[in-house]
């Protein structure tokens, strides 16, 4: 298990724990009520540490290198999983994942940003950032579940849009920019989740819902906290303060009437436990594929340019 | 002997005395100096190199439409402070100052008026109001300027220079990206044309919107147009960028725009652009 800094504390007693677990049988007994105390101790530190958590710190756990990722997630909910590849003019971006399935019998699209697990794989899936590729890839998905009518869930978990010089040949901006015009204007339902990190444009290139969701220990902004501090305060160092100017954690959105929901996570954190936060992430797609599949093809159109219409904070003189 | 030695031949002390101060400007591309009036009859753009002026809404405007003329709307929409920013500096205070000093309320402003005797909508970014940033008065006023264009049927013109989202608004930056690409979907199915003319430069979440939504991508030469920056392209691939990389040119060559056009045409070339698909443009005219 990977700790975080802020969890050094916990793993300090884990440690203990294990060492005291480890001693042979007859002392075993004698240290049982001491190992049940720390145990004890560990739980209520976990709660008191997740309880206050920084905004920084959930930057941290959003980026945790154990956390589920898209696929994770899919082969925890979905049944009937047909991976689909391809923008049918490039290539297939590895870093955007996505194909018809199905949860509890009802057919859906899901999409989602994939980061890797190891050095290999995370090359592989380009750290979670996709090219102008991925992009038209998942649109051209979307259009499919909008021809069959099926519903689309996206999961958003990105360090960003691959800024490489190919992408910008490609054209990163204009596949990102169609993304969202197109997306607002689809014809099915569209449940959007933030899993991990929801970094700017490159996120938001599939983000666009009529229903949308962070995580608890997810983070979604403008910029990054380290690039913001580079910018604003010229060194690397603000990151922290960066991280809690920017408003970037999911309660901080549900304010900004940016999100529409939280997606209560596992104590400690999703990574700690695949299944109970996989359970959580189903729960919600129920309820709101359920709520959304009432509404009319024109009446999800509306719905969901309205609720961008109306987003931001400016006064009328 | 002179105790200070000048290295570069090229430097200009100054503009000679009896020249009232701000006649002649420097041309940055090559040093030389043109007279003011001779760059405001070519419309801020050097005669001798071709070299385009920073110019902002002000300008375009009295460029673009008939006599300078036009009426400003959605003009009435303020930015505010919704996050409490604070960096160096609290945003409350770079708004205000950003504003004493540009003359601006925010970085676009959206006209209606005539161009070439033809109705239009021109919306015009300002690079002088904090880098051009967008933030939600960017976005709401375009959101306006769109929604009058459809519900007019006037032609749409978005002038972009922007740095990309405005950092000290966050996340409701970056929504202002869906706003006005979701405005675009309806602009588009009304069937009302929309051109977007990309200046120097057009970078980050507004390339990745608006700007790459025209029914015409349009550019003015030499400007930097890209969704990242140069140097985060260049920190991240760890090698120098080809000269030409994300330029007008380079983006006309890999296919991301109609044409390039320099701003003494710009009026001309645009207006006969409309003319035509609007079924307009008779060979009498």
């Amino acid at each position: 298990m990977n700790y975080l800094d802020f969890e050094k504390p916990i793993a300090d007693l884990e440690k203990k724990i294990s060492e005291l677990n480890a001693i042979g049988t007859p002392q075993r007994d004698v240290l049982k009520p001491e190992i049940e105390r720390l145990r004890g101790r560990v739980d209520e530190l976990r709660s008191s540490i997740f309880e206050n958590l920084t905004a920084w710190q959930r930057v941290q756990l959003a980026r945790h290198p154990d956390r589920p990722y898209t696929l994770d997630y899919i082969y925890n909910i979905c049944e009937n999983f047909v991976e689909l590849h391809g923008d049918r003019t490039f290539g297939d971006d590895k870093a955007i994942a996505g194909g018809f399935a199905t949860i509890d019998d009802k057919s859906v699209m899901i999409i989602g940003q994939q980061k890797g697990r190891d050095t290999k794989t995370r090359q592989y899936r380009n750290f979670g950032m996709p090219n102008p590729e991925g992009y038209r890839k998942a649109l051209r998905l979307m259009k499919l579940a909008e021809k069959f009518n099926v519903p689309v869930i996206t999961l958003l978990d990105t360090p960003g849009a691959f800024p490489g010089l190919e992408a910008e040949a490609r054209g990163q901006a204009e596949a990102i920019a169609v993304n969202l015009r197109e997306m607002s204007v689809l014809k099915v339902p569209i449940i959007t989740v933030v899993i991990g990190e929801g970094a700017s444009g490159g996120a938001l290139g599939i983000g666009i819902g009529n229903e949308v969701y962070m995580m608890e220990n997810t983070w979604y902004s403008v910029i990054a906290p380290e690039s913001c501090s580079q910018i604003l305060w010229k060194t690397w160092d603000y990151k922290e303060q960066a991280a809690t100017a920017l408003k970037l954690t999911a309660k901080d959105l549900l304010e900004l009437k940016v999100i529409d929901g939280i997606i209560k996570e596992p104590l400690g954190g999703a990574h700690r436990d695949y299944d109970q936060a996989a359970a959580a992430l189903k729960k919600q797609l129920m309820e709101s594929l359920k709520r959304l599949g009432k509404l009319s093809a024109s009446k999800l159109v509306d719905q969901r340019i309205d609720k961008y219409s109306k987003m931001g904070s400016w006064v009328e003189a | 002997m002179s105790w200070f030695k000048r290295k570069d031949s090229n430097i200009q002390t100054e503009t000679p005395k009896d020249m009232p101060e701000g006649v002649w400007v420097k041309v940055p591309s090559t040093g030389e100096t043109v007279h003011r009036r001779e760059l405001e009859e070519n419309c801020w753009v050097d005669p001798t190199s071709g070299y385009h002026f920073p110019i902002g809404s002000k300008q375009y405007f009295s460029i673009l439409f008939d006599d300078g003329e036009f009426k400003e709307i959605a003009n009435d929409i303020l930015p505010e402070d919704p996050l409490n920013f604070h960096d160096r500096k609290p945003y409350k205070d770079r708004l205000e100052q950003t504003q004493k000093k540009s003359g601006l309320t925010d970085a676009v402003k959206v006209g209606v008026g005539k161009m070439k005797k033809s109705d239009v909508v021109i919306a015009c970014m300002d690079f002088s109001f904090i880098g051009g940033s967008m933030g939600s008065v960017v976005g709401e006023r375009l959101g306006r300027a769109i929604d009058h264009a459809r519900e007019k049927k006037f032609p749409l013109i978005i002038i972009s220079q922007s740095g990309g989202a405005r950092m000290m608004e966050s996340v409701l930056s970056l929504m202002q990206m869906a706003k006005t690409s979701a405005k675009l979907a309806l602009l588009a199915e009304a069937k009302v044309p929309y051109i977007s003319l990309m200046t120097n430069p057009t970078t980050g979440g507004v390339t990745a919107s608006y700007a790459m939504l025209g029914d015409f991508n349009v550019a003015e030469p030499e400007a930097l147009i890209g969704f990242a920056g140069p140097r985060v392209i260049r920190q991240t691939i760890g090698r120098d960028l080809p000269e030409g990389f994300q330029t007008s040119e380079y983006l006309l060559e890999h296919g991301f725009l109609d044409f390039i056009v320099s701003r003494p045409k710009m009026k001309h070339k645009l207006s006969k652009l409309l003319a035509v698909i609007q079924h307009k443009a008779g060979a009498k005219k």
